[in-house]
């Protein structure tokens, strides 16, 4: 457990060590998930038209 | 090169990648974080906050990287009209300003400590924040005209002309008396970091690449999928009937 303690302490300089990976990971799970949501939106639009353009045929 | 230039079978060829780089990116973050937080030493002179390197000088990596592969692929739009030149650019543009950012912010994070100051205006810095602005300014210019087609044209020759500034950043810290230390992987007679070190970066480097790649992928398909619907949305209005008029 002192261990752990003294993982997360990082020697005194915690307050610096851990917000650098935070942002690091913020940017890129935020670039991740906006992504992948704008991917999905597309993927839905197209469908939406395929099968409107569908339905209009004769 | 032009094979791939067909949107369908680039479609194809994105969607096959896409499991791989996903899981192989995950793989390299799993193991560079448990090597660069417990599997590293602490360095001799900078304790635990050269744990900071992990994700700081990849990002800083990626972000000339990316530059350059913007710049590369706008100079492809420009001379050979390359249909996917100019998506791979776009797509790519907002990916290299996070990395940008990522590499101003957790940089400054670490000089606080080690250099006691968060920021100074020392080459290797300003232009790294050049880099960022370039970035910001090329995002920008693609969506400041009403004709897409003038805004990626003038987006293609912001980002080459900007390319003058990957060579400044890279060779700052050589030209110029910097704050900022000098290369001591990518230099004239190897690395001089420990292989203890060089490890985690090895793999984060790696992990950060893997995820630009597929990162890429997603958004050059989310803009093949939406010029699609522009195509499908303009064929709809020159089948519709004309408005009755009153």
């Amino acid at each position: 457990m002192q261990s752990l303690a003294d993982f997360f302490a990082m020697g005194g300089y915690a307050g610096f060590v851990w917000p650098a990976y935070g942002i690091a990971a913020l940017v890129l799970i935020g670039l991740l998930t906006v992504s992948w949501y704008q991917l999905r939106q597309a993927r839905e639009m197209l469908r939406r038209y395929d099968s409107q353009t569908g339905a209009d045929r004769p | 090169m032009h094979r791939f230039a067909n949107p369908g079978r680039f479609m194809r060829i994105a969607g096959a990648l896409f499991p791989w780089t996903a899981v192989s990116c995950l793989l390299c973050f799993a193991i560079g974080l448990v090597l660069a937080l417990a599997g590293s030493p602490a360095d001799y002179q900078q304790g635990e906050t050269v744990r900071i390197m992990y994700v700081h000088v990849p990002a800083a990596w990626l972000a000339l990287l990316v530059y350059s592969f913007i710049a590369a692929a706008s100079a492809a739009a420009l001379i050979w009209r390359h249909p996917l030149a100019d998506i791979a650019a776009l797509a790519a543009s907002p990916i290299g300003a996070g990395f940008t950012f990522i590499a101003l912010a957790t940089g400054s994070i670490w000089a606080r400590p080690m250099w006691g100051t968060w920021w100074v205006w020392d080459a290797r810095l300003t232009s790294v924040l050049i880099l960022f602005f370039f970035y910001l300014g090329h995002l920008s210019l693609a969506h400041a005209f009403d004709d897409p087609q003038r805004g990626r044209r003038a987006a293609a020759i912001l980002a080459i002309a900007g390319f003058i500034n990957v060579p400044i950043v890279k060779f700052s810290v050589d030209w110029w008396n910097t704050l900022h230390q000098p290369a001591s992987i990518f230099r004239a007679g190897g690395p001089t970091v420990d292989s203890a070190m060089l490890w985690p970066l090895g793999f984060m480097a790696v992990a950060y690449l893997l995820l630009f790649v597929t990162l890429l992928l997603m958004r050059m398909q989310t803009a093949l999928l939406r010029a699609r619907v522009r195509v499908l949305q303009i064929a709809q209005l020159d089948v519709a009937p004309a408005p009755v008029q009153g």
